[in-house]
């Protein structure tokens, strides 16, 4: 590890101001003090963010909740109101990593942690989305847990966060601030496809900060449901966060999104628009299922994600159609 | 289910308040940490090495490459040549170690030291009919091949058959502590805290490979973190810590980071398995055929021996196994708990439930059927036998009389059901050993061994063995293990522990009750034994072995292929059992360890690289928690006077042989559908449902 | 080291400390390297064991993901501050008691991870596999499963924990 000089911002100015090209935010630290001890990650300066004012809940009048962006995720999803509004937001959050990872990391953290493709954590192997230019060994080599959907040539990593798959189901904003000022930037426009940049995970600029994510309320009953190689403690091959208001057997409105097939938390909007006004039936949901992943590319060893993609979308708004 | 009795672990107050010290966890002033830095070809020789930003690094002692490293005398061990030449034969290989003031130093100038490849082709890439095949001339437990009759013949006149491949991958051991030394010279005196499986057989290799007096040698392991094999034999890390200790001439710390463990210190070779069975209409077998093709690096040969179980399990009186190895530019293969037996036991085991179904014929039915009376190649009577009773045992406890054997027809909700068996075998093992065995004035008694505790809880069954001996409460017995100091004792490998040092303490423990008269005066009374001739002269007049039988329940997930298993029962007869709570735990973790092998584990072989780029634990799962649900273990009573004086059989690794088994045949009950590659993750099972 | 080195307090099992420390080192080196308190373990440095799990500020993390230099002022319980004196914790005992490990180098992972797991199941915090989330869970074995699973065990001490668990809440 390269030594770094470390410091603690007690605002976001004084985060603004000490950043530099050189530095990276240090919220709970569990996937950047990884990767700072593999090698990926390289800071010359660590701005420390975890004491900045942005460790509350609120609840707006407007029913929406803002989730501080230095909210630890253990709290995020012991809250009373996140819990009661938002099942599909505390299932995911308590699917991913372990109890003592969530008591350390932050929903900004969450929000910005980088792909798990082994490829990426090997700095002994080439990878664009770590040195820009070098290649992409996965899409011939390893890859049977990387992106199905809206890969490139140059990257078909996955983004790992749980939370960030709920968060693009419930159409959450990413609040930030930067030298340019405050921005509110809805998840879906928050995560890039890889295309020949994949070096960049996210839109945010050079610098900018992640205070908070506003998440609007949202009146259907929903879940999260995770697939992965042990019962516990593994990162998802396929997930779903999918929400659904189904009455008299008609889906009136739903959300779905997939996390493990693409390189940012891939929200199902064709397979929600097949199923809008529609009878919840096995058939019509593998029918706005295969709607969505008519866009699919599998890599050699990934085809089974389609199925499993598939199945999920069936399965989980089957069940959320049981209990309306 | 008795045993000579059920104690809690003897150290277990130091390990529950952390006072246990392993082996860098030693406090030594003025230690300075080792790092390695690992080549990045799989093949080829080091051209160049560019230290100078290293050691320009504040706090950086010495980087050591071929170049300055001190020459080491030659062991067999290719792997233990640490820095001895600039040839690269796998990649993570350790070409160079840097050492420095601190931790952090070390990984940094590590990072920095510049190393220049002329990079070959490499072959990483196992298959049955690779060219380089070959058959390796001796193996441990006997004859590469075994043939009898007309195998080939008997299979094609069969009137029913199986012919099937299996295929296991690699696995790694992944104990939970990694391979770690601190070294220390004091002039010519070498001493070691070592994490390793048998401090004896430590010493005399840095004996060996620094060319010292066994007796300057000295390695301490009061408490391991676990094996499974991976540290029964020295690894790079005792070596370099010593050579780096001597360099810097201060007491040296190195651990493996867990990344670098999958390079260096051993895994299971994947194996492509055929295995042929030939049967008449009632299910007796007529033929079985039994082929392994496994890995081996260029630095060491080493072989899985996946073949071997199968020469002890059915009568049939045509039969052939034999195994064969490629030599190709991976890290080195070597023991993972049961090697051979966890996978070969896995592809019989698969065929025998195949058999079973073909013919429409019980598990259980069809294997007590093929139960043969002696040693099925030489007739030899077994010492103990039991397979069938724990086959019976099994059933009657898992409820296995009401089931339908009809595939893919149990189904609750979105699950499929279904119920497995397997047999398991494990060889029973000895090594010789010396120990002493000493009366104090106080009442209390002190039994000396070299012995090592990897988990296995050996410091508490061997004061358990001692106490009955000397008709003693078990309370009042110290057993001094753990180093190298102390008489020399075998490994802990081969589930062979408790059998040979236990025999030592027995015979100790006699001498010492044969010189007691009644008074022990104020200097004690010591008795010492040595088992060499005792342990290589008995006769191979039996054929020893431990059998058991596995039962596993599985629901299969037919929308995701998650494959749980909510119930798994071991049932083992396996000679006497010495401490029955450590047993049954050890029993226990076998089984999940089968349970990760059938389900989860796997190290991916990056063939462009030619390294395993599955090497975390984020990556390479074992069971967490929450895989293991109602798990169980017990033992028949089982008396065999022909195996030591304690009559047991070894315990360590027959919980795994079998289990993978047993889960896949379940999971074909389930679904109907034959899975004959490991493991059985969602990727796998799902496009087959 | 110049730049390199830092000072931070950390209160350790109710002592406070004041300690020079690179400022790369993980709270876990500073315990085991710089306060000799080698009962937190090292299985993997990247989080994905749970065997340095200590309770910091009465949660529990993992010490290995904890740059020192970020807890300086925190409160830290390791595996040697669990027991009261030479009074074991009511998770000790069972440990023992139940056979909940065979290596032990898991163990003060699982025992500070059990210690803070059941803090948080008091505070009424569900897990992955809590049914009904505006409910406070009851700890059956499914959720002291599910809770440890950050905590890898080789030797497979599963049942044993678990058991050991549901005793020590008892």
């Amino acid at each position: 590890m390269r030594p770094f000089a470390y410091e603690r911002a007690a605002t976001a100015e004084e985060a603004l101001a000490r950043c530099d090209e050189e530095t990276r935010y240090l919220g709970g630290g569990t996937n950047l003090v990884d990767l700072m001890r593999l090698g990926v990650e390289r800071p010359a300066r660590l701005v420390d963010v975890t004491r900045l004012p942005h460790d509350r809940i609120e609840e707006r009048s407007s029913g929406a909740l803002r989730i501080g962006a230095a909210v630890r995720n253990s709290d995020l999803t012991a809250h009373p109101a996140v819990r009661r509004h938002h099942p599909m937001l505390v299932q995911a959050v308590l699917s991913g990593a372990s109890g003592q990872i969530r008591n350390q990391a932050t929903v900004g953290g969450n929000l910005l942690q980088r792909t798990r493709c082994s490829y990426f954590q090997d700095i002994t192997k080439p990878c664009n989305k770590r040195e820009p230019g070098t290649g992409c060994p996965a899409i011939d080599g390893e890859h049977h847990n990387l992106a199905i959907l809206g890969h490139s040539e140059s990257c078909v990593a996955t983004h790992p966060s749980d939370m960030a798959v709920a968060l693009a189901a419930l159409d959450a904003t990413v609040l930030t601030r930067g030298r340019g000022g405050e921005r509110a930037i809805p998840l879906a426009d928050f995560y890039r496809l890889p295309g020949s940049h994949p070096e960049r995970d996210t839109t945010l600029e050079p610098g900018e900060l992640v205070t908070a994510v506003e998440v609007p309320p949202l009146a259907m009953p929903s879940r999260y449901r995770k697939v992965r190689e042990r019962a516990s403690f593994a990162f998802a091959l396929v997930s779903i966060a999918a929400a659904a208001d189904v009455r008299d057997g008609v889906v009136r409105d739903c959300r779905i999104a997939l996390g493990g097939v693409a390189h940012r938390p891939w929200r199902a909007r064709r397979a929600e628009d097949h199923l809008r006004g529609r009878p919840l039936t096995r058939e019509n949901l593998a029918g706005a299922a295969d709607q969505e992943l008519a866009a699919a590319h599998p890599l050699r060893d990934n085809a089974y994600k389609l199925r499993l993609a598939r199945n999920l979308i069936v399965r989980t708004l089957l069940e959320l159609g049981e209990r309306a | 289910m008795n045993a000579i009795g059920s104690r809690s672990r003897v150290e277990g107050r130091e390990k529950v308040t952390g006072e246990a010290r392993y082996a860098v966890e030693h406090p030594v002033p003025g230690a300075a940490y080792a790092w390695v830095v690992q080549s990045t070809v799989a093949k080829g020789e080091i051209t160049a090495f560019d230290t100078a930003d290293a050691e320009a690094l504040p706090g950086v002692l010495t980087v050591l490459t071929p170049d300055n490293a001190p020459e080491l005398a030659p062991v067999s061990d290719g792997e233990l040549a640490v820095l001895q030449g600039r040839k690269v034969s796998y990649r993570g290989q350790i070409v160079a170690a840097v050492v420095a003031e601190t931790l952090e130093t070390a990984r940094e100038a590590a990072r920095l030291v510049r190393v220049t490849y002329a990079a070959r082709r490499h072959d990483v890439r196992l298959t049955p009919d690779h060219p380089g095949r070959y058959t390796p001339d001796e193996a441990e437990d006997g004859p590469w091949q075994a043939r009898q009759g007309d195998p080939e013949d008997a299979f094609r006149a069969a009137p029913v058959r199986i012919d099937c491949t299996f295929t296991t991958p690699a696995e790694h051991n992944n104990p939970m502590e990694p391979h770690a030394t601190l070294a220390a010279w004091d002039g010519d005196a070498l001493t070691v805290h070592d994490s390793n499986q048998g401090p004896s057989t430590v010493r005399s290799t840095l004996a060996k490979v620094f060319e010292l007096d066994p007796a300057r040698v000295r390695v301490i392991s009061p408490h391991i973190g676990g094996g499974f094999g991976s540290k029964g034999t020295p690894r790079p890390n005792v070596v370099l810590a010593a050579m780096a200790a001597r360099a810097v001439g201060r007491p040296v710390k190195l651990a493996f980071t867990r990344r670098q463990m999958y390079a260096l210190t051993g895994y299971r070779s994947p194996t492509v398995q055929r295995v042929r069975l030939g049967a008449a209409e009632d299910g007796r077998l007529t033929t079985i055929i039994h082929e392994s093709f496994e890995q081996s690096s260029t630095v060491r040969e080493f072989a899985e021996e996946s073949t071997t179980p199968t020469r002890v399990m059915y009568r049939a009186p045509n039969r052939r196994t034999a195994y064969h190895l490629t030599r190709l530019d991976v890290p080195s293969t070597s023991w993972m708990r049961a090697p051979g037996d966890a996978p070969g036991m896995f592809a019989l085991e698969s065929a025998m439930d195949e058999l079973a179904v073909v013919l429409g014929l019980d598990p259980i039915e069809l294997r007590v059927r093929n139960e043969p009376d002696g040693h099925p190649e030489d007739g030899r009577p077994f010492s103990s036998r039991n397979l069938v009773a724990c086959l019976r045992e099994g059933a009657a406890r898992f409820g296995w009389s009401d089931r339908d054997p009809t595939p893919g027809v149990r189904r609750v909700g979105r699950r499929l059901v279904g119920t497995g068996v397997a047999a398991a075998t494990y060889p029973v093992l000895r090594s010789p050993a010396q120990a002493t065995a000493r009366a104090n004035a106080d009442g209390s008694y002190t039994v000396r061994i070299a012995a090592i505790d990897l988990g296995t809880g050996a410091r508490t069954a061997l004061g358990l063995i001692a106490a009955e001996t000397l008709k003693a409460d078990p309370a009042q017995v110290t057993v001094e293990i753990g180093d190298s100091d102390l008489p020399r004792a075998g490994l802990a490998g081969g589930s062979a522990g408790t059998a040979g040092w236990g025999t030592a303490v027995v015979r100790a423990c006699e001498a010492l009750l044969s010189k007691l008269n009644g008074h022990v005066p104020p200097e004690g009374v010591e008795a010492a034994a040595d088992t060499t001739e005792e342990v290589k002269g008995q006769g191979d007049e039996y054929a020893r072995h431990s059998f058991g039988a596995h039962f596993a329940e599985v629901e299969v997930d037919v929308d995701t292929g998650e494959i749980r298993v909510p119930r798994m029962l071991g049932v083992f007869a396996t000679g006497r059992i010495v401490n029955a709570k450590a047993a049954r735990s050890q029993f226990l973790g076998g089984m999940i360890m089968g349970l990760g092998m059938a389900l989860m584990e796997e190290s991916v072989l990056d063939e462009a690289f030619g390294d395993h780029l599955t090497a975390d634990l984020a990556q390479y799962h074992i069971p967490a928690n929450a895989d293991v649900r109602d798990l169980d273990a017990v033992w028949l009573d089982e008396h065999d006077p022909h195996v030591n004086p304690m009559g047991t059989k070894g315990i360590g690794e027959i919980g795994i042989v079998g289990a993978a088994a047993a889960i896949t045949n379940a999971v074909h009950h389930a679904t109907g559908v034959r899975f004959r590659t490991l493991p059985l993750t969602p990727p796998r099972v799902l496009p087959e449902l | 080291m110049d730049g390199v080195d830092t000072s931070i307090t950390l209160t350790v099992n109710g002592r406070e400390h004041r300690l020079r420390i690179d400022v790369r080192s993980s709270l876990l080196d500073v315990l085991r390297e710089d306060l000799g308190l080698t009962g937190s373990k090292k299985g993997c440095d990247q989080g994905q064991c749970g065997a340095c799990t200590v309770l910091l500020d009465g949660r529990r993390a993992n010490a290995c993901l904890a740059l020192a230099v970020a807890q300086d002022g925190a409160e830290v319980t390791t595996v040697e501050g669990l027991a009261d004196g030479d009074a074991l914790s009511p998770l000790q005992r069972a440990f023992i008691e139940r056979d909940a490990f065979q290596c032990g180098y898991c163990t003060p992972g699982q025992l500070c991870s059990a210690t803070g797991m059941l803090e948080e199941a008091a505070r009424g915090w569900p897990s992955a596999v809590t049914g009904d989330l505006t409910a406070d869970p009851d700890l059956d074995e499914t959720e002291i499963r599910e809770r440890m699973s950050g905590n890898l065990c080789r030797c497979g001490a599963y049942e044993g924990i678990v058991a050991a668990v549901k005793e020590a809440r008892a």
